[in-house]
């Protein structure tokens, strides 16, 4: 299953020549560490890299607040007309993103919002998933810890921010790393609404290169790598909070 | 208790505690507060998603081009769409896409979770190893496994060599194996997510089941058909769901790969969708394509959904 990924190692410190050999070189007769630092002057890497993470800390962070504040709305408070918006939500995870973009793209248009980084923040930062997954985590948290503060005179607010979101640190993670990396891939939105280069994200930055070099496969293996990179840091430093968000969001 | 209702220009937390009697102002109350809560993911998702999503099942009976003023036109798109040569290539590759996409994914998945199912020490790092491609991105999967699939001296067909396999496909360079290379790629990638959704699955069945089976003398075999994929039914039932919503969408790793070619032996729905509606701006038209797009994730869903119904009672 990890081949490709010790394949694509191999072939970034490979020279172009020697990446497809008959029969797999694995181990490379000279490991050409400098495909590293070239690939920075080939490509505006950096500005990707900048771009990419821009995008993913703010639709990060807009949607684990608003969602988990919203959440707090689902599950522990009681009002009319609650249940059938939760279905308004519930229903929309089920709808192909690819059937409403459309609209969504003459939205944007309208408001002078194409070729900007907030339109794909405006997009995903709202997104139905933050609520159903953080409602799930709080619906595991027993009503008579809220009632209790309710008694010492908590407001609703005050539940949420002293209660509620310290115990629910898990899933918040969870939905954090889910969010970051999910954008930090997204290829769609920002292949439909960024055009101008200096806005581009590593994903479409690293595509377009391979368009343009098609025969430079070392670099191309080079900068598959560094895209990857950020992932597999804050993979390894979240590793359990992926499957635990994986899992709940799952099953209940 | 409390004599006089709180206002709403009282500041909440200075309030005395409230019974849990409701009078219609504590539940107006509650209603503002519950709505509070909301309204600020509410926002957004109602304008950029809910809004979309009802304008889509309008404009599907509109005409309406970036250059003209919208007109209700009934049912001419679908005309139109029915007489699309490239609309019915791509519903044919979309159909073929799924339904090579999802019985590998499950069958995968679900032999690897069961596989990996066990107290062993250093079984994590292989549970790691079949996720981490999942969350890996996708442009670097699609390049990989682009330069893995080369024709002439690709490490695939090096492998076929070695089996010997002398007429190697030509894969992403050719009509007919164009699409099993991307069904063989979004295999790899996704198996590992679904993995995890059958491993907590599997957590949730009683040893003693097993156990009891064994000593009836039922066989490893047995046992898996008998009692642990009858107890995986939600889960599968779930996974279903999902992989069928997600082969019917699939974009990313199809432009990525093969951007629909060679020709258009790898065109699909949401590929002409975004052709017609953005790039073109034939935008009642695209929405009438991504209309039909819903309804067969929505009837697929129902008829999983009902199946598994039947098999619960």
């Amino acid at each position: 299953m990890l081949i490709p990924f010790g394949w694509m190692l191999v072939s970034s410190v490979k020279l172009d020549a020697e990446v497809f050999t008959v029969p797999i070189q694995w181990i490379p007769d000279e490991f050409h560490w400098d495909n590293f630092t070239q690939i920075w002057e080939r490509i505006p890497l950096a500005t990707y890299l900048k771009n990419s993470l821009i995008l993913s800390v703010s639709i990060t962070a807009l949607q684990v607040l608003t969602g988990s504040f919203a959440a707090y709305g689902f599950a522990k408070v009681r009002f009319p007309g609650r249940d059938l918006l939760f279905v308004a939500y519930l229903a929309t995870i089920a709808v192909p993103w690819q059937a409403y973009m459309v609209p969504q793209y003459i939205i944007m248009e309208h408001l002078g919002l194409v070729d900007t980084h907030l339109s794909l923040i405006l997009l995903q930062a709202f997104g139905a998933f933050g609520v159903f997954l953080m409602r799930q985590y709080y619906l595991s948290i027993p009503d008579e810890l809220s009632e209790a503060a309710r008694l010492d005179g908590l407001s609703e607010y005050g539940i949420w921010a002293r209660i509620i979101l310290p115990l629910s640190k898990p899933a918040l993670a969870s939905l954090a790393l889910l969010t970051f990396v999910n954008t930090w891939n997204d290829y769609m939105g920002p292949f439909i609404y960024l055009t101008s280069n200096d806005l581009w994200t590593v994903q479409i930055g690293l595509r377009s290169f391979v368009g343009l070099f098609d025969a430079e496969y070392a670099m191309m293996m080079t900068g598959s790598v560094i895209s990857i990179l950020p992932i597999v840091v804050v993979f390894l430093l979240g590793q359990r909070y992926f499957v635990r968000g994986i899992a709940t969001n799952g099953l209940k | 208790m409390a004599s006089t209702p709180p206002t709403l220009l009282e500041p909440v937390r200075a309030r005395p505690a409230q019974p849990p009697a409701s009078g219609p102002a504590r539940r107006r109350r509650t209603t503002l507060v519950g709505w509070s809560f909301i309204l600020p993911n509410f926002v957004g998702f109602a304008a950029l998603t809910l809004v979309p999503v009802v304008a889509t099942l309008c404009l599907a009976f509109m005409q309406w081009n970036s250059y003209s003023a919208p007109e209700w036109v009934g049912l001419d798109n679908f005309r139109r769409l029915r007489a699309s040569e490239t609309f019915w290539i791509a519903l044919r590759n979309t159909a073929f896409y799924a339904a090579g996409h999802i019985p590998l994914t499950l069958a995968a998945s679900l032999g690897f979770a069961v596989l990996l199912n066990r107290r062993l020490k250093g079984i994590g790092l292989f549970r790691t190893a079949l996720f981490f491609p999942y969350i890996t991105s996708l442009v670097a999967v699609a390049v990989v496994w682009n330069m893995l699939f080369s024709p002439d001296t690709g490490p695939v067909n090096q492998f076929l060599h070695a089996l010997g396999v002398q007429d190697t496909p030509g894969w992403t360079t050719s009509t007919t194996w164009a699409m099993p290379a991307v069904i063989i790629t979004s295999v790899w990638r996704d198996l590992g997510y679904y993995m995890v959704l059958y491993l907590a699955g599997l957590q949730t069945i009683p040893a003693e089941l097993y156990e009891a089976a064994e000593v009836d003398g039922a066989g490893p075999w047995a046992r898996f058909w008998r009692i642990t994929v009858p107890s995986l039914r939600p889960t599968t039932f779930f996974v279903l769901i999902m992989l069928t919503i997600s082969s019917f969408k699939v974009f990313d790793l199809i432009q990525i790969m093969t951007e629909g070619g060679p020709g258009r032996s790898t065109l699909v729905l949401s590929q002409v969708i975004f052709r017609e509606g953005i790039t073109e701006g034939r935008f009642g038209y695209s929405s009438a394509i991504a209309l039909v797009l819903f309804l067969i994730v929505l009837t697929v869903t129902v008829v999983q959904f009902r199946i598994q119904q039947r098999g619960e009672r």
